[in-house]
């Protein structure tokens, strides 16, 4: 058995293996569940129907998948230039921070005025905290992998003692959350009596503006030609750091929108558990979309459908919701397995003649 | 004179590549073989099979036991192919840098756990295998202190010492000066002479037809010839090289006009004084080729990255139609009119996993051509491309292609059309044919003729005596971070600039 790169990818493998991949999660993720003491089609066919058995249900993955876009797309451009942000979740929190400060009517503005600002705010307040770990790469080679990941527990920390104090709801009976997001400043909802609101339709219209950004315009065209191949970019009078700072603050902003579209879209006050690490899946979901941005929209559905399912199949079969995040962890893992099996195939021949030893 | 060696209907296949196609080879005892092809035409793939780094597809390889009789060699195994006598010198020296040379050439020899080394018998047994070929090297020094030629003889001692009758040496004097390689050649000899063989591999002509008995040629993977050295001659090798007439250029004659690049005293600090330049001051006029010669790491890259804009000068000042460039950058530099073909053509001059046409326009970026206001105009983007395919002759599988499955003369060729296609008045060419068969070479040759004919200055940096005797209308030559002007043409006098030692 010998491994060999292959010379030339089609377009259908490279569509083709995530799916399969995916597939092949669910699969593996039979065995645990079988071990969980669960009838495997059953759990299957719970998961199905807790997604897309009812309009609600469907808006509700829907809403899960809204914060993930963002994060998929942050982490997705980033990766693009090879800018390793895992940051995504104290960008985030930043984001989330900003549009609250803002929003609880510290500044007086009119209603359709303040959502664009509390939106622009959110954006910003990411940029900046993804831009500083880039200055300290730029400027003094710090890792930026280390920086961003660290500051994730810097920031929620500082989150907490905002919550404790200066930002604390003195209507909150006494838990660590802020006041809430004045109502004419919240984004408005898509369906009545669901929770999905428009913070999907940004997502998505982020989706097709990175797409574009990238696949169309000189700005993507020196994005890519950086991370694929710094050296060379250099060579060609690409401003490699420039270009570097560009994505830092865009891939920062998205972080920081996700942040912005949870607090503002769906709980409408801030809490140190707003994001069950949706930062650090969004990194799943910009692998799993294979860092396209618009494979970053399915990709997000996909890892929202197995959360929300997963949660109504052990609410209905009794086993553990935990079942979840396996399915997640077997579908990046089987994903990035798929992944080098598109880039190299295996070739089965026996050992050569001659070789008598 | 026995067989020491026979290689058996050899072939290796990598991918949709047939590396070597059943090739034959026969050595004898005390023969010197070399092993001639263009780059790519699989040389070091068939003696990476000998020496088991590579597991042949089909075919097998004798070798001589120390009896002489002819036994069947277990592939694959580097550790087996060394036991049975076989020593590879590869092109890339395998020496730890801060071991002394003794530590170097013993490596592997010793036992693992043993409480006190046995250095002398190893010391004596060396200095015999030294005053028998001639090989001299300090053993006390560490390795990374010592010159490339030393470094060398060092690796082939390192053979020498586990006992091998057969050496295999790949590319021996791609690294080396004329005088340096023309002593190693001595030696090579002295040691045939008391039994060893030899196989080396080149794509020199002048070396095969002056230190070899045998020649084998092969093209394309396959053995198009086996000839006997002093019954041939440089066209016949070269027609079974190419298979087929290859047209060196011919140089014009041109009047060189005014100074397009100048550098006054110059001086750049590099990691080591081989990456440095100090204190140079050099002049390309237009419809002239200034060549570079030099053994490579002299600070011909401190000098390349100079003119790509990649670094800035401590001090001095560079001129270019007589304006100052002030802290140069790669974009300053192309917006000067500068064309720069880069040393490392796969890592510096194209992004491999973008497509041919996008590697086209990336050094113009902001040229409205090409863009409206930072929206690429991709439908044009893609139909220049594909003229500038035509043009160039680029072959490969299309403009929509990733740049990494094209080979490295259709990448060199593209890299031609993205400099040439902006009339630049300088051009850098930083070892403009290197790795390249002998067609896409010429081509390279012919397209700087053309542009110094249409007026350019062209700085050509090459390791390569030959080109750039071919080439230049003058001649600089790099040693230590200094260029010193050649007055003589003479290959003598250049290669003891070369090395430093002329007065």
């Amino acid at each position: 058995m010998r491994i060999e790169p292959r010379s030339k990818v089609s377009k259908t493998l490279i569509i083709s293996v995530p799916i399969l991949s995916s597939f092949a999660a669910l699969l593996i993720a039979a065995i645990p569940i079988s071990f969980a003491g669960a009838n495997i089609l059953q759990a299957y066919q719970e998961m199905f129907f807790g997604v897309f058995g009812s309009v609600f249900s469907f808006s509700e993955m829907l809403t899960r998948a809204t914060p993930l876009i963002f994060t998929g797309l942050a982490a997705a451009l980033a990766f693009r230039a090879r800018l390793w942000n895992i940051g995504a979740e104290g960008q985030l929190y930043l984001g989330a921070l900003l549009s609250v400060v803002v929003g609880t009517g510290y500044f007086d503005l009119p209603p359709l005025l303040l959502t664009p600002v509390i939106i622009l705010c959110g954006a910003m307040a990411g940029a900046v905290g993804m831009a500083v770990p880039t200055f300290l790469k730029v400027r003094f080679g710090a890792d930026e992998v280390v920086t961003t990941l660290l500051l994730n527990f810097v920031i929620l920390i500082f989150i907490q003692m905002m919550l404790e104090g200066a930002l604390k709801d003195p209507m909150g009976l006494g838990w660590p959350q802020s006041s809430p997001i004045v109502e004419e400043a919240m984004l408005p909802k898509l369906l009545p009596r669901m929770r999905v609101h428009s913070g999907l339709i940004l997502a998505i219209v982020c989706a097709v503006v990175v797409h574009f950004m990238l696949s169309r315009t000189v700005w993507g065209f020196r994005v890519r030609a950086v991370g694929e191949n710094a050296v060379a970019a250099k060579y060609a009078g690409i401003p490699v750091h420039r270009s570097l700072f560009m994505v830092a603050i865009f891939s920062g902003a998205l972080a920081g929108l996700a942040g912005v579209s949870e607090v503002a879209g769906l709980k409408g006050y801030l809490t140190a558990d707003l994001s069950p690490g949706f930062g650090y899946t969004g990194i799943v979901v910009a692998m799993l979309a294979g860092l396209s941005p618009l494979g970053v929209v399915l990709a997000a559905i996909f890892i929202a459908s197995v959360f929300v399912g997963a949660d109504s199949m052990s609410r209905a079969m009794g086993v553990s919701s935990y079942l979840a995040d396996l399915v997640v962890a077997l579908s990046l893992l089987s994903v990035l397995v798929g992944g080098f099996a598109t880039r190299f195939r295996i070739v089965w021949s026996k050992r050569q003649p001659g070789d008598n030893g | 004179m026995g067989k020491v060696l026979a290689l058996k209907g050899l072939s290796k296949r990598f991918g949709s590549v047939q590396a070597n196609e059943a090739i034959d080879l026969d050595l004898n005892k005390g023969e010197v073989l070399a092993l001639l092809g263009e780059n790519g035409s699989g040389k070091t793939t068939l003696m990476n099979m000998l020496f088991g780094h590579y597991l042949p597809d089909t075919g097998s390889i004798d070798v001589a036991d120390r009896q002489g009789s002819l036994q069947p060699l277990t592939l694959g195994h580097p550790q087996i192919s060394l036991t049975k006598g076989i020593g590879m010198v590869h092109q890339h020296f395998t020496l730890a840098e801060n071991l002394n040379a003794l530590d170097n050439i013993v490596l592997g020899t010793e036992p693992l756990i043993s409480f006190k080394r046995n250095t002398g018998s190893a010391l004596k047994k060396l200095e015999k295998i030294m005053h028998e070929t001639g090989l001299f090297a300090p053993l006390d020094v560490s390795v990374g202190k010592l010159s490339v030629g030393e470094r060398q003889r060092i690796e082939i001692l390192k053979a020498l010492y586990r006992d091998v009758r057969i050496l295999v040496l790949d590319e021996p004097t791609a690294v080396l000066t004329p005088q340096e390689a023309d002593d190693l050649f001595d030696n090579i000899n002295t040691m045939a002479k008391s039994g060893l063989s030899v196989i080396f591999i080149s794509h020199k002509l002048r070396e095969v037809l002056s230190f070899s008995q045998r020649i084998v040629v092969l093209r394309q993977g396959k053995k198009v010839g086996e000839l006997v050295t002093n019954k041939t001659n440089e066209s016949e090798i070269a027609h079974l090289m190419v298979g087929g007439g290859v047209k060196s250029a011919e140089r014009e004659t041109c009047t060189p006009g005014k100074a397009v690049l100048q550098l006054n005293q110059v001086s750049i600090t590099g990691r080591s004084k081989r990456d440095s330049l100090f204190d140079q001051s050099l002049e390309a006029r237009a419809h002239e080729i200034l060549g570079i010669a030099g053994v490579s790491g002299n600070g011909q890259a401190a000098l390349a990255s100079l003119i790509a804009g990649l670094e800035v000068p401590e001090n001095g000042s560079i001129l270019i139609d007589s304006s100052e460039i002030e802290k140069p950058t790669p974009k300053k530099m192309i917006g000067a009119g500068v064309g720069r073909i880069p040393e490392d053509r796969h890592h510096e001059g194209i992004i491999g996993t973008m497509n041919l046409a996008d590697n086209l326009i990336i050094e113009k970026l902001d040229d409205q051509e090409i863009q409206n206001f930072g929206i690429l105009k991709r439908s044009k983007i893609k139909t220049n491309a594909a003229h500038l395919c035509k043009s160039y002759d680029v072959r490969g599988p299309g403009v929509d292609a990733e740049a990494r499955l094209f080979s490295g003369g259709n990448i060199q060729k593209m890299i031609l059309a993205r400099v040439f296609e902006q009339n630049p008045k300088l051009i850098l060419a930083n070892q403009p044919t290197r790795g390249l068969d002998m067609g896409a070479s010429a081509e390279v040759r012919r397209r700087l003729l053309d542009a110094r004919k249409n007026g350019a200055a062209i700085l050509l940096i090459s390791e390569d005596l030959d080109e750039v005797l071919a080439l230049s209308d003058r001649i600089l030559v790099m040693h230590d971070g200094n260029l010193i002007p050649a007055e003589t043409r003479d290959r003598a006098q250049i290669g003891l600039l070369m090395a430093g030692t002329a007065a």
